[in-house]
């Protein structure tokens, strides 16, 4: 993961500074909302897999990320399960929720905006059932007791919250980058390039597909449950809703999709500029989606790898194959 | 129970010809230039509002509002096509349907912030009286929505088959460089034909409003159930959409029955993935590899 810039290192050194500031910031409101923007940024990662490396566009990220959180609340609320247990049934339910929607999609040969759909349905049922069924708290939700302290992983301590994010954070983006030097990764950046191909090559390509799905799946379970465990609350529509799916496609694209500091810097840019908005027009709900929504349209237009991507053709060290972060 | 059953296969027809319309507009897009509309019911919500203001603001009657909302859609969504979508998706499919989820964003947002998610609806008094159909009664409001929709389709399949401007977008959905070559402006029958798609919305719109509630989000409800009906009807189709559209309408009417009014929709969706899975070419769509 070696920076090919003076333009990614000086963006990558802003993004570390701008998350070590935060502990010094006068107001406690800044790591309230950086907690946030990470949770997303751990969505935004699990996107990256599949959506970045593999070039299998998802939807739908939110029937992950809702089944991680709502595997851990309900075996912590109606089972009385420890919270670790729960953390580590949650991020497993949502990889096999991945295996499960992978595998029926790729069985039939889903590609590109029929990939789309599907997943967006899935998450939609999932959502639909949440509100509806008593064993998932129905319209009301599902709420931890609260009982802080390491041993239930609730921090009172904001501070402790963050640094503990922030690890999980750096580790996630520690193993996309070893996925994406890993043979597996080459398999499925080949499997975006060039499916077909890919599959000529001896390339078991559904295999790879639903393996990849299932380790996005599995960082998307972890950002569901860290939600749960940060709030202490879910509910249908805040778990499974389509923002949720939203936030998890668009972070990355900005920030550069495929790449392994693209995710974090995307979504942190996002909500910085969210943030700033919501302090100039105080009374305007929905209106950061308005701007992500703007930003996503220009950088469609003119930034195809994304930040990372602008940043990389800024004071180049030299000719390098791979412009990537 | 089964005394239950006729009545809601009535009313299913009923919502399913107004999900039939909303459909002929999304696959009619996606025949001719192969992209999916997310916007697609950001745009019903959009018409909906409009013609709201419209009888709220000016006494206008939503079914005397379609000739003038019908105009305006139609240059909204060639405009929509010609300005937006067109010089920012490069071409690419991946990127057309994100353009298309931005510009749903964008409307969407803007709705909730000018118009707030209070839920409206048009006291139209005439639209609740009841008509008797077969022993089952039906407001008059969605047995009109279902002639006209019903109406419309077979309408907009002359169109695209006697009329010159049909016959180009038809040219242009099979071949696009032979329609180029033959004289055929692309870009201008991509923009029309996105026009005509978004019209079907406006009417839609004007048909569905003196019985059906707004808010903000209520495209969005549209919009996956308008997908569930194009993929069913085979992607392109007219008729299929058609089809398709009545049928998911009876399904949710049933599933609302059985299963409670909260878990209706479940039906739809349970329905997509299914086709998706199984038959992703739909019920009359030709196979695609």
């Amino acid at each position: 993961m070696r920076p090919q810039s003076i333009g990614q290192i000086a963006l990558i050194a802003a993004a570390l500074a701008y998350l070590f500031g935060v502990y010094f910031a006068s107001s406690p409101v800044w790591m309230g909302f950086t907690i946030n923007a990470l949770i997303v940024a751990v969505v935004a990662l699990s996107w990256n897999i599949t959506g970045g490396f593999g070039g299998l566009s998802s939807f739908g990220h939110a029937a992950l990320y809702g089944t991680g959180a709502y595997a851990s609340a309900i075996l912590q609320v109606k089972y009385g399960v420890n919270a670790w247990v729960g953390f580590g049934a949650g991020i497993l339910a949502g990889a096999l929720m991945g295996v499960f929607i992978g595998a029926l999609a790729f069985r039939y040969g889903l590609r590109g905006s029929y990939f789309a759909l599907v997943t967006l349905a899935f998450a939609e049922v999932l959502r639909i059932c949440a509100s509806s069924f008593d064993f998932t708290g129905g319209g009301s939700g599902l709420q931890l007791t609260l009982a802080p302290g390491v041993a239930n992983l609730q921090f009172n301590d904001r501070t402790i919250a963050y640094t503990a994010l922030l690890v999980v954070v750096a580790v996630v983006m520690g193993l996309t980058a070893f996925i994406k030097y890993s043979r597996f990764g080459a398999y499925l950046i080949a499997v975006r390039e060039n499916e077909d191909a890919a599959r000529a090559l001896g390339i078991d390509t559904y295999k790879i597909k639903v393996q990849a799905m299932a380790i996005s799946g599995a960082f998307g379970g972890l950002a569901g449950v860290l939600y749960l465990q940060l709030w202490l609350f879910i509910d249908s529509n805040v778990v499974y809703g389509s923002a949720v799916s939203i936030e998890a496609l668009i972070g990355p694209i900005i920030g550069g999709a495929g790449t392994i500091w693209g995710p974090l810097l995307g979504t942190l840019g996002l909500h910085l500029l969210g943030e700033g908005a919501k302090h100039l027009l105080p009374n305007a709900p929905g209106l950061n989606f308005v701007l992500y929504a703007i930003v996503l349209i220009c950088a469609l237009r003119f930034l195809p790898n994304g930040l990372v991507g602008l940043a990389g053709k800024l004071g180049t060290f030299k000719k390098k194959e791979d412009d990537n972060a | 129970m089964s005394s239950l059953i006729f009545p809601a296969v009535l009313s299913g027809l009923m919502m399913g010809a107004v999900y039939a319309l909303v459909a002929l507009g999304l696959t009619l897009i996606y025949g001719v230039l192969h992209i999916i509309n997310f916007a697609h019911g950001s745009l019903l919500m959009l018409a909906l509002y409009s013609v709201y203001f419209l009888y709220t603001y000016f006494g206008v009657d939503p079914y005397l509002a379609i000739p003038i909302v019908l105009p305006a859609f139609f240059a909204l969504g060639y405009v929509l096509q010609r300005g937006l979508i067109a010089p920012m998706s490069s071409g690419s499919e991946q990127n057309v349907l994100l353009i298309t989820l931005a510009a749903s964003m964008i409307i969407d947002n803007l709705a909730l912030y000018f118009w707030t998610s209070n839920t409206r609806t048009a006291d139209i008094a005439y639209a609740y009286d009841t008509v008797e159909i077969l022993g089952a009664y039906l407001p008059l409001g969605r047995v009109i929505a279902f002639g006209a929709a019903l109406a419309v389709a077979p309408l907009l399949w002359c169109f695209m088959a006697y009329t010159r401007t049909g016959s180009a977008i038809r040219a242009v959905a099979i071949e696009k460089r032979g329609a180029e070559l033959v004289g055929i402006d692309v870009n201008h029958t991509y923009a029309v034909c996105f026009g005509i798609g978004t019209a079907c919305v406006a009417l839609a719109a004007c048909l569905l409003l003196p019985t059906f509630y707004i808010t903000p989000q209520v495209g969005y409800t549209f919009v996956l159930v308008a997908f569930t009906t194009v993929v069913l009807g085979g992607m392109g189709s007219l008729l299929g959409a058609l089809v398709a559209g009545l049928l998911l309408g009876v399904i949710e009417s049933l599933c609302g029955l059985f299963l409670g009014e909260s878990l209706g929709q479940i039906g739809i969706f349970l329905a997509f993935i299914l086709i998706l899975l199984f038959k992703p070419s739909g019920l009359l769509g030709r196979a695609r590899t």
